[in-house]
């Protein structure tokens, strides 16, 4: 919308200042797509870790030396090799010669999403899975025993007794996880997804306004997440006092 | 109610973490009989605990014996009555001994009705109507009619406890372990609980219990055994330990709780 009054507000600042957002009229709309396609990446890969991650928990709670080792091995690799890697690795190696096309509510092309997300959700389960671990460890042994003592099998237990009260420990650590992958999906931008980092570089690289862009980027990325980890905190403490009732 | 029907045999029962280092249990044998009420009394760290958890295998023994009805449990297989070897279901006997914890260990999550009718429903398959009828009449039993909707967190500590013994006696137990039940209850409630006791006893349950109520012991027991340092020490009929103490560290200890 250029002739907008506020088109004129940038029009003499330099390409490097802070606070230059003359880009937005033209490049506004790439920036609101960014931020779905971030969000969307976020959620959807932390809901498709929870899973494995539920798995990969339970395996490490085994008494199965065999059973704890897969897991154990799964949780260090991904927590010790950096994400760009894995990213990589699952994009060229698993998606290379597998390259969906479809296309789902008219803007997300699924062939770097797919990918992405299912990169970000390998890497997720690692860490939700140690979320999950502590959260079941920190139920009280005694319920376990209450269960087994009635006759329960170890699964009966840990269904109908322990997970119940684990995933209620353990919820906010989970939205946390959300609020990380919201800043860690933007490593994905390298693969061409376009998310909100991949909005603000390719606005630099068109605009040659090197620093605006990101700016802008970043104080978006504050607005979803500085009030969503407040909300988390808040949450937490009522679930707190709850437990004291 | 006593009899010579022996229900479990405990044959040299061992316990011992670090490699030996500590012996919770070290060579317990003794036979519990249908109707019994056998009191475990001992020192803090005598093993009476670990005995108790022993027996319905909560505690993996590192050695010995529990015969339960005719079967070794702490034996991963079984002879059956053809002489075949099965493999042992650890569950189908854990349903028939009830066990009630110091610390309750009520489902927080459940209300009192869900905390009673859960493991009948999972485990045995009893049905929902069924079960809740047969719940509300326990509770009903031990006072506690009204408050199948309440969850635990609005229990007091007496209440909760009663609840856990009925929570035990929905799966019909052969026999009940109770370990230290009343220890965590404030002093005016421990008489509601041992109450319930009682009447439980009245009834011809078998029981085991370790306490710390020498009131209980004498008044209930008909059995009492002395352990210290993982070792049965001293056994008998509440009359001779309590009046007649043989050994030295029995005399001690009941000079210091009586």
């Amino acid at each position: 919308m250029p002739g907008s009054w506020w088109s004129s507000l940038f029009a003499d600042m330099s390409p490097t200042s802070f606070f230059n957002l003359s880009f937005l009229p033209k490049y506004g709309s790439m920036f609101i797509q960014g931020v779905e396609f971030t969000l969307l990446l976020a959620v959807v890969s932390v809901l498709l870790a929870v899973i494995p991650a539920l798995v990969l928990a339970l395996m490490r709670l085994s008494k199965n030396r065999v059973i704890k080792g897969i897991a154990g091995a799964y949780i260090a690799v991904f927590r010790s090799t950096p994400l760009l890697v894995q990213l990589s690795i699952v994009f060229f190696g698993i998606f290379g010669s597998f390259n969906p096309r479809i296309t789902l509510f008219g803007f997300l092309t699924l062939d770097t999403f797919i990918p992405c997300a299912v990169a970000l959700a390998l890497n997720s389960s690692a860490y939700v899975a140690e979320i999950f671990r502590a959260g079941i460890q920190a139920v009280d042994g005694g319920q376990t025993e209450a269960a087994r003592s009635l006759g329960m099998t170890s699964w009966q237990a840990m269904r109908l007794v322990v997970l119940p009260q684990a995933i209620k420990n353990v919820l906010p650590a989970l939205a946390n996880e959300i609020v990380t992958m919201v800043k860690e999906s933007s490593i994905c931008m390298t693969l061409g997804i376009m998310d909100l980092m991949f909005a603000a570089k390719t606005t630099a690289g068109a605009t040659w306004i090197t620093l605006g862009p990101y700016t802008l980027a970043a104080a978006i990325y504050f607005a979803i997440n500085y009030p969503a980890s407040k909300v988390i905190e808040a949450i937490e403490r009522r679930m707190r006092r709850g437990d004291k009732r | 109610m006593a009899t010579n029907d022996k229900l479990i045999q405990v044959v040299d029962l061992k316990k011992h973490y670090n490699k030996g280092a500590i012996k919770a249990l070290d060579g317990v044998t003794v036979d519990i009989n249908r109707g019994d009420v056998m009191v475990v009394v001992g020192p803090s760290g005598s093993g009476k605990s670990t005995f108790l958890r022993s027996l319905n295998v909560l505690e993996e023994p590192t050695d010995g014996q529990i015969i339960f009805d005719g079967v070794d449990i702490t034996k991963k297989t079984y002879t059956d009555e053809n002489g075949k070897q099965q493999k042992l279901n650890i569950n189908l006997h854990r349903q028939r001994m009830g066990m009630v914890f110091q610390h309750f260990n009520l489902f927080p999550h459940k209300t009192i009705m869900e905390n009673m009718i859960l493991a009948p429903m999972q485990v045995k398959g009893m049905k929902k109507a069924e079960a809740t009828e047969k719940a509300q009449h326990l509770l009903e039993r031990v006072g506690l009619g009204d408050r199948g909707a309440a969850y635990p967190l609005q229990l007091s500590g007496g209440q909760k406890q009663r609840v856990a013994i009925v929570r035990a006696l929905m799966m019909e137990p052969d026999v009940m372990l109770f370990d230290e039940p009343t220890s965590a209850l404030d002093p005016e409630m421990v008489g509601e609980v041992l109450e319930v006791m009682k009447e439980l006893a009245r009834g011809g349950m078998t029981m085991v219990v370790v306490t710390h109520e020498m009131g209980f012991a004498r008044e209930v027991g008909n059995r009492v055994l002395f352990m210290d340092e993982g070792k049965l020490m001293e056994e008998g009929t509440p009359d001779e330990v309590f009046n007649h103490p043989q050994c030295e560290r029995l005399k001690d200890f009941l000079a210091k709780v009586l």
